[in-house]
């Protein structure tokens, strides 16, 4: 059956501002969504409060709505557009409860709006627990087993049912208190009474815990044909208990055999009938045990979800796309797989590798959140990796996440006397799940403890740990050729390089540098290839250029002879850096392509626009890491590398890929360098006569307080070369220096500490500039609402300024163009000033993309992104007098950052 | 440690170089690739990959070992196992040994370590073809010089080799989870309380006869369950042996090689059309066509996975299909004779037939799975129900 074409239009929901657990993987799938209903002729009308959002650019939907995500503006938005449908499956859990209120308040049967996608009933009924849990038992699916209880007798019959640990949950107690687990008679009798007592009701739900089981998602799409495929299997390293948004997980599933993973298959299949989700895609968990293969459901989204965005990426199958089309009435077999072009979207991706993903946790930022891993969610972001096998794929995943680490660092220095102590820290450090654990996992085999104790431990999988074994036994082989690395021969240096050793951790472990190894590598002939995401194991031949590297005979990059420009992505989402930078990269790919130039996007955020395989010409999908980018541009050999648009990961390659000849094209690596060295910045904004807080550079604790004495307090402290203002504090007196110097930071010669004199009372702004060179232009000046010393990305802010005098707002933008000149802007500037009074102070000036690029843009409605790409690669202003007027701002609109 | 060294060599000349893994010795055979990403086990034991060489896409093998369950005939069937990474400890609760120690144990040359993504690409442009593995031989042209020697499997009938020598009787059902393969329930008292329990299925309705051509296990356990009494008979069992039986229908199973090459399977067929319902399955399907007076043609590198998609044209839905043959009925030949009743929606290649007025039918792909999705497991359903019509006649 064809699209409906009974629907003329559709409203879209987007999921709002990035919270934990709900980041850009929704502006992923509903970008992707966006292009697929307009391709299909719809008008599409979107609501989304995130700005910084490339579903929300002018050109995706016919008519874009940046508001609050709320019933009673919706509920105006759809009175005023008066849309025929709305598919609420793709823009989170946000989308999906607005799509309730909605629904239940009688809103949509109001204006006539059809759900489509996922009805009402199927949405409650998948989430809400009681619901779920009946329509699974109707299903005739397995679920922990569980009983009610209302006195001691009836507790004890229900636990012989059950097998210690269980989890008791007392009746309707306030806030839902989580629970507790019972493991033994006498603890099970005390938690039982203390359930009946608390609750109202004196009733407690007692559960068959899972704790320790083994993870598994399986993602699901059907259409209203009934057809349903399973698109990729997920499977969890960290066993039930840990936030599978926490988890580091892996596709395909490994530790199933077939009779086991098609018992999951029809139970899925199963899920998605019963709970009746029409089209679309659906996220189904499992837990196994792993004594006797028992499987237990234990959710489902009915929605594109974090797991979706991930299998798209992993498999090459556009979940939120295909979503899409089949909403609007498509089946599975009538839409073509974009990859192979000849074979159709209904069909069972297959891959030819491993894909890991590793979350990436900011816990060093928050020192009172304990790093400890539940079912609530504590990542920020993650990294996906894509290798030939596990230990491949692992090891690149863990140098995605871009923390320091390139492979299994020891997390503690054991000396023979101190084994006993070391074993002890190890051990508690695997058994209570936490950021740290996958590294701690190499020190556990260094101790030689065996996989036996580690499985007793943890519950990873045994095959897990075999994995990591084999790879902490190799780094013991690859340190015999400590100080001697010349010896080692190609053979040798392949198979590590097959099982994912970076150059760097051979260089580490061998006591060479990375550059040495490399060469020897290059020497010895070992070089990357670029291998195909291509949904079907090479059973078809591919064409789209979604590539991974890998160490195997045969390249398939195809590089082509036109004029080509490579954008360095920004890496796994944290705090500090998200989506916005994203957005910048997407639009230098966009523009870039525009301009005749073949793009090739470079990244290791599976949630991003950037990392969809029609967003740019070429995608590879890989660590940005030295090694890795300069194997890119060895194959490639772009004509330019932006590396100004993906925030700080990027940034910190500059100097060394030109220092590798790598031409960087923009603002140079120096002026980069210039801006971000404080005595180097300090230097210039004096020669130009631009004013800066008094401050101080401390390499030592007490030239700390010399400096903080000199300058009076308050002060502003922070390390140096950090983003997002990583342990920035105000610093009101020697005290509280006296603390921060000896708990939040070490300052020592190779890492100052910044001291800058606080400025009471003071305005901040934000100004985002462009420049091509000769011209400066001023794209915004935003105020901030908060007061000076919170962080702009904390700082709700306002655009234009609300309460700066006309003539300090023209000294900011004089400020600003003589900045851009001095460094030799040629692309994008963000200048942070600091207004008191009548006295203008500049604290920061990044030569790069900011994070308030995407709301500038969209405020004044011009593409700043774009515009500086397209200066990046040689272009010019044109009649910047007719593009540019600052004074032609839209009304004011209110943007709350994010921390 | 050293790891001793395997060469895989193909008759166009290419040749990889890897570590060996199984057996000691050399495999002449065709090689062909598979892209199911679980299940080796069971393709292992496939009787239908009698005399090849078999290369799985996915990368990482033998990650839950081998156990005593998951077996699709009496032993491993192929020549030769080829992966990219074997697993030497297994992860599963029911593993009993690992991968290597099995394939030593049946004499089953393997390889790995070598880029099987290269292998597959290069078999999908130039087709399968004639190859060898061997642990004894590091000279390549050698070994080339006797994969191009090999006599292929065109005209070959290996049928022979893989056929049961005696009939048996099959009484075993599904796996289940927490019950292992089901067992008929006894039949002295009360059947039909027992039938509900787990475990267990009911007593047999219907009596099938199945030719063994290398037949699968679980097509006989999905028989089983579906409520027939089977008598599995050698591939050359003729036509009036089987008719003496009566059954209520007969069953022709999948197998090894070339269609063409087995004329007495299509001869008995050819006696036994209209005469008794009649269900097909891949090489089965395959006779059934030639049967019906049609051509079979080699497939230039076959269809061997869990994920192909096949539209049912009755009910126009999909389904999604394990499939493992390098041979297709050719849909134009058969004039007629039966009508096309399942396409394969990758490459529009023929995957199921009906007669259009007698009771048989047949499909290329598996609906017995194992390994594979169970969306196609309708088809014993529509056989029993096919010997039901037919008999109340």
């Amino acid at each position: 059956m064809p699209k409906r074409t009974d629907i003329k239009s559709i409203l879209l929901i987007g999921s709002g501002p990035i919270v934990i657990g709900q980041a850009c993987e929704f502006d992923y799938s509903g970008t992707q969504a966006l292009k697929a209903l307009k391709e299909e002729g719809y008008r599409v009308i979107l609501v989304n409060s995130n700005p910084a959002t490339i579903m929300t650019d002018p050109e995706f939907a016919d008519r874009t709505y940046i508001e609050p995500i709320t019933t009673d503006i919706v509920e105006k938005i759809i009175a005023k557009e008066r849309p025929d449908v709305l598919l609420p499956t793709l823009g989170g859990q946000t989308a999906l409860n607005l799509a309730i209120d909605l629904a239940e308040r009688g809103i949509l049967e109001r204006y006539g709006v059809e759900m489509i996608g996922a009805k009402l009933e199927s949405i409650k009924m998948a989430e809400d627990r009681d619901l779920f849990k009946e329509a699974m038992r109707k299903a005739g699916l397995d679920l922990p087993r569980s009983g009610y209880a209302h006195n001691m007798r009836e507790a004890m019959k229900i636990q012989k049912r059950l097998n210690f640990p269980v989890i008791i949950r007392a009746s309707r107690t306030l806030g839902g208190s989580g629970g507790n687990f019972a493991y033994g008679a006498e603890d099970f009798k005390a938690v039982v009474q203390h359930g009946l007592d608390i609750s109202p009701v004196h009733e407690v739900l007692i559960e068959e815990s899972v704790l320790g089981w083994k993870e598994f998602e399986l993602e699901v799409m059907r259409d209203h044909k009934d057809n349903v495929v399973i698109i990729c299997s997920i499977e969890n390293f960290d066993p039930m208990g840990v936030h599978t948004g926490d988890s580091i997980t892996v596709a395909p599933a490994q530790t199933l055999t077939d009779k086991e993973y098609q018992i999951m298959r029809d139970a899925s299949l199963r899920v998605i009938r019963e709970i009746g989700v029409d089209t679309g895609g659906s996220n189904i968990q499992f837990a196994v045990n792993p004594k006797n293969g028992r499987m237990v459901v234990i959710e489902m989204n009915p929605r594109v979800s974090r797991s979706s965005a991930l299998a798209s990426k992993a498999t090459g199958f556009p979940i939120a796309k295909i979503a899409a089309k089949l909403a609007v009435g498509y089946t599975l077999d009538e839409i073509r797989n974009d990859i192979t072009r000849e074979t159709p979207a209904c069909f069972e991706p297959t891959i030819d590798y491993v894909v890991v993903k590793v979350p990436r946790f900011t816990f060093e930022k928050f020192p009172q959140a304990e790093d400890l891993l539940t079912p609530q969610m504590k990542s920020v972001g993650e990294a996906m990796a894509i290798g030939r096998t596990f230990k491949e794929s692992l090891q690149k995943a863990m140098r995605s996440l871009e923390i320091n680490s390139f492979g299994f660092e020891p997390k503690l220095l054991v000396s023979p006397e101190r084994r006993e102590e070391a074993l002890r820290v190890v051990g508690e450090k695997l058994r209570n799940p936490n950021s740290q654990r996958l590294w701690y996992l190499g020190d556990a085999f260094r101790l030689g403890m065996t996989i036996d104790v580690i499985h007793q431990l943890t519950s990873f999988d045994p095959w897990f740990l075999e994995k990591i074994r084999e790879i902490v036994e190799t780094e013991s082989e690859i340190q015999t050729h400590r100080g001697r690395f010349g010896e080692i021969d190609a053979s040798m240096l392949r198979s590590w390089k097959q099982m994912g050793f970076a150059d760097a951790r051979i260089a580490a472990l061998t006591g060479a540098g990375e550059t040495e190894i490399r060469s020897l590598r290059k020497q010895k002939g070992i070089e990357a290839v670029f291998n195909s995401v291509d949904t079907c194991g090479a059973e078809f031949a591919a064409f789209t250029p979604y590539l991974y590297s890998t160490y195997e005979g045969e390249d398939e990059s195809n590089p082509t002879q036109r004029k080509k420009i490579m954008i360095l992505g920004g890496g796994p989402n944290r705090i500090g850096q998200g989506i916005e930078f994203d957005y910048c990269c997407v639009h230098a790919a966009f523009a870039l392509k525009e301009e005749g130039y073949e793009t090739i996007m470079v990244n290791c955020n599976p949630e991003t626009v950037s990392t969809d395989y029609d967003t740019s010409d070429k995608l590879y999908f890989e660590p940005l890491t030295m090694e890795e980018v300069m194997n890119i541009v060895d194959r490639e050999k772009p004509d330019g590398v932006i590396v100004q648009f993906g925030g700080q990961t990027p940034l910190k390659l500059a100097l060394p890929l030109e220092r590798a000849g790598v031409p960087i094209i923009g603002t140079s690596p120096d002026s980069i360098d210039l801006a971000e060295d404080r005595e180097r910045f300090a230097a210039l904004l004096n020669r130009l006569g631009v004013k800066q807080p008094e401050n101080g550079i401390a390499r030592s604790y007490d030239e700390a307080f010399q400096i903080a004495g000199k300058l009076g307090y308050p002060v502003l402290v922070r390390p140096s070369y950090v983003l997002g203002g990583r342990a920035m504090q105000i610093v009101y007196d020697d005290d509280a220096l006296k603390n921060y110097m000896t708990h939040a930071v070490a300052a020592s010669p190779e890492h100052p500490v910044l001291i800058d004199k606080f400025l009471d009372d003071a305005i901040e702004l934000d100004v985002d500039a462009l420049s091509d060179g000769e011209d400066v232009v001023i794209g915004g000046i935003m105020e901030h609402i908060e007061r000076a010393g919170v962080h702009s990305g904390d700082s709700a802010c306002s655009l234009p300024p609300k309460s700066i005098h006309p003539d300090i707002q023209d000294e900011i933008r004089q400020q600003t163009i003589v900045l851009a000149k001095a460094l030799n802007v040629r692309g994008l500037m963000n200048v942070q000033f600091a207004v008191q009074e009548t006295n203008v102070f500049v604290l920061e000036v990044n030569p790069r993309a900011s994070r308030t690029v995407p709301f500038v843009s969209k405020a004044i409605g011009v593409p700043l992104a774009k515009i500086a790409a397209r200066i990046m690669v040689g272009r010019m202003f044109l009649s910047k007098k007719r593009c540019f007027r600052s004074t032609n701002f839209p009304a004011s609109i209110r943007f709350l950052g994010r921390k | 440690m050293t790891e001793p060294k395997a060469i895989l060599a193909l008759a166009d000349g290419r040749y990889y170089e890897g570590i060996a893994f199984g057996a000691a010795g050399e495999a002449v055979g065709e090689v062909v690739f598979n892209t199911s990403m679980t299940g080796y086990q069971e393709i292992l034991t496939d009787p239908s990959y009698e005399g090849q060489l078999v290369a799985m896409t996915y990368p990482e093998i033998g990650n839950v070992g081998v156990n005593p369950e998951d077996v699709e005939s009496r032993r491993p069937f192929m020549k030769g196992f080829i992966v990219k990474n074997n697993t030497s400890r297994p992860s599963n609760w029911r593993a009993a040994e690992p991968l290597h120690e099995y394939l030593k144990r049946y004499g089953i040359v393997g390889i790995q370590g070598i880029d099987t993504r290269s292998l597959v690409r290069h078999l999908r442009d130039h087709g399968s073809q004639e190859g060898i593995i061997s642990t004894l031989s590091d000279h390549p042209d050698d070994l080339i010089a006797k994969a191009k020697a090999s006599p292929g499997l065109v005209g070959v009938d290996l049928v022979r080799n893989v056929t049961c020598a005696a009939p048996y009787d099959w009484d075993e059902g599904r796996w289940e989870l927490g019950e292992g393969y089901k067992r008929r329930a006894a039949q002295t008292e009360d059947t039909k309380k027992r039938r509900s329990k787990r475990g267990s299925f009911g007593a047999p309705v219907f009596s099938v006869v199945a030719y063994d051509y290398g037949i699968k296990y679980n097509i006989l356990r999905n028989l089983a369950e579906s409520g027939c009494r089977v008598r599995v008979v050698p591939a050359m069992t003729p036509a009036e042996d089987v008719l003496a039986l009566n059954p209520d229908g007969v069953f022709l199973s999948n197998g090894p090689g070339d269609p063409d090459a087995v004329p007495y399977a299509k001869e008995n067929v050819e006696k036994l059309i209209g005469k008794k319902p009649i269900f097909g399955i891949c090489l089965g399907h395959q006779i059934m066509g030639l049967a019906l007076g049609g051509k079979t043609y080699k497939l230039k590198f076959g269809h061997h996975g869990g994920n192909q998609p096949v539209m049912d044209l009755t009910t126009r839905k999909v389904e999604i299909t394990a499939q493992n043959h390098g041979f297709a009925v050719d849909a134009d030949s058969l004039q007629g004779a039966a009508e096309l009743t399942h396409v394969n929606l990758n490459d529009n290649t023929v995957e199921g037939l009906a007669h259009r007025e007698l009771p048989i039918f047949s499909v290329q792909y598996h609906p017995e799975s194992s390994p594979g999705p169970h969306d196609a497991n309708y088809l014993f359903k529509r056989f029993t129900d096919l010997m039901a019509k037919h008999r109340s006649r």
